[in-house]
């Protein structure tokens, strides 16, 4: 079974976002970058798969050429060869845009199975995956909990809201977004990372496409509610906050 | 002319699709609402209590049951002929399944979890976070209409609706489906074996985020909650990770929880998180980062390390 992962590299989590001049993107000329959290998941689910079945995982990522470190990692743990589809325009590029650079990709493999995350954490459009599918004429599944593969039948747990579950079939070939917590991550061994640097990233040539939207105005939200901010040191901040969940809100017991 | 899609599950209104509906009314542009399902009959009569101009039903057997291929097939059916400039959904799971592939098959460029929608000429301009809400962005769609849009759950409130004088008109519209369009085979819904701790009726909770840094610093908020009399919960990654169980989790995907004091200890305040706590009284937030999205609802709050502000309050609670 051929499994496709799409892997998208994102600043890290605890880099102080700031917009740009234009307020069309942030400062991230000297960020900190990692890997999408939920393509962590859908890169451990494609490992699982390939254990229980046979067959090859191809990770791919579309972005500038520092996105090969999270294709570097992916290979480190596991996957067998990697696909970069290479344009600084894609850093900040919509849904639409980036699907069909991962087409690009993605379409001559004829891929079994393809998976990305269910959301990236700068963007956070959700909506990669499902255009991905649409544009390679499979079926696909959202915010995916289990993966259940049998011959050319997929059958998987969607995820639902308010603790409700739903599993659902497909035929194979087909493409999941995946959901983080669906399996427990492993990380890259120091074999691994040896491993990675004989395996391939072959570099695939980035389609031109309109974009299908455009950030006008980024910055920071607005307050909604007046929050009181307890200042001084930790044993003076302790205090205060105890006594005014005390005295003032009474919802502490004195 | 603005279309929101209607949703619904088991026979009921999905209650953001109220809020999607409120949230086009006030662009003040003409508004219609498109239901897809099987013997909708009620539903449709529920929606035509709107102030909308008509209410456009799509009604097949084969909507039975939601897949989003159904879906995008009924809906990319009626789309083109409503002619609408802006289709509107709530973010949702569901929304969350076929809008980008309807998005793909019109294509039209569509923009999700929108928190604001405001008119700009004759367009609406979109609002929605970006980097896990710790910014937001003003968006233009490209493109001629009609253009898509998700409105986020609890962005406008469902209470602003506007009713109609007279039930508006409510309109069958054919839809086509056959069984090669459909390639997803669903099984009914269903809730895993129920929770073994509510924290539903707790009246307070210590609740811990990524900020923790590993499960080995549980103890350290445990003996916090205790000094405090609160349960103990997290937010997803916590129980991702497998440091507390699935039961603890707060959120979209986990519990709903309304305490008199709800204590948030190095969580950033994600909308997945917070609308699982909309219902606390007191919210105090401890993070070291001043710009956290959490400090957005919180009540107190205090812009520090965790493990500096924890052993201080765990140690002024203990003093007689
Ligand atoms: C469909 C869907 C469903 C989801 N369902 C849920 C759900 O039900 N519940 C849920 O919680 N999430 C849910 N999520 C995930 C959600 O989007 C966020 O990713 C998650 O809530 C973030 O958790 P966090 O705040 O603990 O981590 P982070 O966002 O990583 O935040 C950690 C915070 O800790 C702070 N911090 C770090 N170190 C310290 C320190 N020493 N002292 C003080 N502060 C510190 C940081 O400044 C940061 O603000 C869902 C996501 C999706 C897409
Ligand atoms: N530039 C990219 N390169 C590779 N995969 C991507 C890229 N952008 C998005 N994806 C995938 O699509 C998913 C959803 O992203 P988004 O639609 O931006 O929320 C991510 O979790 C990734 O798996």
């Amino acid at each position: 079974m051929k499994i496709a992962v799409c892997i998208k590299q994102v600043v890290a989590r605890d880099w102080q976002v700031r917009p740009n001049e234009a307020r069309t993107w942030v400062r991230d000329g000297d960020a900190d970058f990692e890997m999408n959290e939920p393509d962590a998941y859908a890169l451990e689910a494609a490992l699982r798969l390939r254990e229980a079945h046979g067959g090859e995982v191809v990770v791919v990522s579309a972005g500038p050429a520092r996105v090969t470190q999270v294709l570097r990692e992916a290979l480190a743990r596991g996957a067998d060869r990697a696909l970069h589809v290479e344009s600084d325009a894609l850093a900040q590029a919509d849904a639409f845009v980036v699907a069909d650079a991962l087409l690009a990709a993605i379409g001559p493999e004829q891929a079994d199975l393809v998976l990305t995350g269910l959301q990236s954490d700068d963007q956070g459009f959700g909506q990669t995956g499902v255009i991905l599918a649409e544009r390679l004429g499979v079926p696909h599944a959202t915010i995916i909990m289990e993966v259940q593969v049998a011959g050319a039948t997929l059958r998987v747990k969607r995820e639902l809201e308010g603790g409700w579950f739903q599993w659902l079939e497909m035929p194979l070939p087909a493409l999941l977004t995946i959901q983080s917590g669906i399996n427990q991550l492993r990380y890259a061994t120091l074999k691994g990372i040896m491993a990675a640097r004989k395996k391939e990233i072959r570099s695939v040539a980035a389609p031109v496409s309109q974009p299908a939207q455009h950030v006008t105005g980024l910055r920071a939200p607005d307050k909604q509610k007046q929050t009181r901010m307890i200042a001084g040191t930790p044993a003076e901040a302790a205090g205060e906050l105890l006594r005014a969940l005390r005295e003032d809100a009474r919802v502490v017991a004195s | 002319m603005i279309l929101v899609v209607a949703e619904h599950h088991g026979g009921q209104m999905h209650r953001a699709t109220w809020e999607a509906l409120a949230a086009g009314q006030a662009l003040g542009l003409p508004i219609s609402v498109v239901l897809a399902g099987h013997d909708v009959e009620a539903l449709a009569s529920q929606l035509a209590e709107a102030a909308v101009t008509q209410v456009l039903v799509a009604s097949d057997p084969a909507l039975a049951n939601y897949t989003a291929d159904v879906y995008v097939t009924a809906l990319a059916t009626v789309i083109p002929s409503a002619a609408p400039t802006l289709v509107l959904a709530a973010h949702t799971y569901q929304a969350r399944d076929f809008m980008p592939m309807l998005a793909s098959r019109l294509q039209r460029p569509m923009v999700p979890d929108c928190v604001a929608l405001a008119r700009d000429g004759d367009g609406v301009r979109f609002t929605r976070p970006m980097f896990q809400a710790r910014l937001l962005a003003d968006v233009q769609p490209a493109g001629p209409a009609p253009h898509l849009a998700t409105l986020q759950i609890g962005a406008v409130r469902a209470d602003s609706l506007q009713r109609g004088g007279a039930p508006a008109e409510v309109v069958a519209q054919a839809v086509a489906v056959s069984s090669s369009d459909v390639r997803q085979q669903p099984d009914a819904p269903f809730q895993e074996a129920r929770q073994a701790v509510d924290l539903g009726a707790a009246e307070r909770i210590v609740s811990v985020g990524r900020g923790i840094k590993g499960p080995e610093h549980l103890a350290l908020v445990q003996e916090l909650a205790d000094a405090l009399g609160a349960e103990l919960a997290a937010s997803r990654p916590i129980c991702d990770n497998g440091w507390l169980p699935m039961d603890r989790q707060i959120g979209s995907s986990g519990q709903t929880v309304a305490p008199k004091l709800y204590l948030a200890l190095g969580i950033s305040g994600a909308i997945q998180h917070v609308v699982g706590i909309k219902g606390a009284r007191t919210i105090v937030a401890i993070n070291k980062d001043p710009d956290a999205p959490i400090f957005e609802i919180a009540d107190y709050g205090i812009t520090a390390d965790l493990f500096e502000i924890v052993p201080a309050l765990i140690a002024a609670l203990k003093k007689p």
